[in-house]
């Protein structure tokens, strides 16, 4: 079994290999969250924009 | 009523069929049915990926032995090739669906294309800078004017265009329509990318996996390259039905079933 630090020096590619695995996080968090947001804002203003509707027969 | 007489129902039988196909078919792919059925199946998909994701990367980044020759910074492969799949995957998706929303006229397909571009465009940058960050310690440079990266950098612009089209038009429908042609006539671009490696001469490697013959690669480096490919597929399915749902909410804000979905989720 490897050491902690031999695994994070990954044979001396950490630089290329954690950055490419930091950007994969990040474009992986982007698509995760920024639909997922927009659903929430999109609801609660088509629900904001439905009330005065309701509001007033 | 095609019950009246035996002898007419024989010739009745295909057509029903059909049509009942058809109806299944634009029942399932109408947009308040497509809605809930994306609201059903999306934390499923987010659940299968996370597993995947996990396995693949204990497998990937620890299971795995380096490479003979490349040594550890081999382990870039579990996202570059993985992203650089999906990269294309989403682009056949995108396009059929466009073929979809044009030629059937049918609404869900151009909401379907319309979703994939974003997720398409991230994951062809990812596929683009992680081969830079393998390409500079392997090849000793960030990148080749070769066919396979141009190739990709391409199809990384025919993201933006459909992209650009879908904010400049301001009409859906016909935003829709000129993308779905601008995405069927950049389909040229997939197979460009896929043979590049085999058509001319390149500093980027061959294929790991080929559908004959054994893949040149170990076991234990396979198995997490599958899982997270598997992983990147499911999340693109999940990601997917996430921001059709969103296109669904806007492409429709102004009907019944949106309105009264609206109002119960701001009540609660």
């Amino acid at each position: 079994m490897k050491s902690l630090a031999e695994f994070f020096a990954m044979g001396g590619y950490a630089t290329y290999v954690w950055s490419a695995y930091a950007l994969a996080a990040v474009v992986l968090i982007w698509n995760i969250v920024q639909p997922l947001r927009r659903e929430r804002q999109l609801l609660r203003s088509l629900g904001q924009r439905a009330k005065p509707r309701r509001a007033a027969p | 009523m095609a019950h009246d007489t035996g002898h007419t129902c024989k010739a009745v039988t295909p057509d029903l069929h059909t049509s009942f196909m058809f109806e299944r078919f634009h029942k399932f792919a109408s947009p308040p049915h497509f809605h809930a059925f994306a609201r059903t199946l999306s934390p499923w998909l987010f659940g299968i990926s996370a597993l995947l994701f996990s396995g693949g990367l204990v497998g990937g980044l620890v299971l795995a032995p380096a490479d003979y020759q490349q040594g550890d910074s081999f382990r870039i492969i579990y996202i570059h090739v993985p992203s650089a799949w999906l990269s294309m995957f989403t682009y056949m998706v995108m396009a059929s669906a466009g073929a979809v929303g044009l030629i059937w006229k049918v609404k869900m397909g151009d909401i379907v294309a319309r979703a994939c571009a974003p997720i398409g465009a991230s994951f062809t940058l990812l596929a683009l800078a992680t081969g830079s960050l393998w390409g500079k310690p392997m090849w000793g440079t960030w990148w080749v004017w070769d066919a396979r990266l141009t190739a990709e950098l391409i199809l990384l612009f025919l993201y933006f265009g459909y992209l650009a089209l879908q904010s400049a038009i301001e009409d859906r429908r016909a935003a829709a329509r000129a993308g779905a042609v601008l995405a069927i006539v950049g389909v040229v671009n997939i197979p460009i990318i896929h043979y590049s490696v085999e058509w001319w001469s390149t500093l980027h490697q061959g294929a790991t996996l080929t559908k004959f013959g054994k893949p040149s690669i170990e076991l234990s480096m396979l198995m997490p390259l599958l899982a997270m490919t598997l992983g990147f597929k499911t999340l693109f399915a999940a990601v997917l039905l996430v921001r059709a749902r969103c296109e669904i909410l806007e492409f429709e804000q102004h009907t019944a079933w949106v309105r009264e979905l609206t109002t119960v989720t701001e009540a609660r």
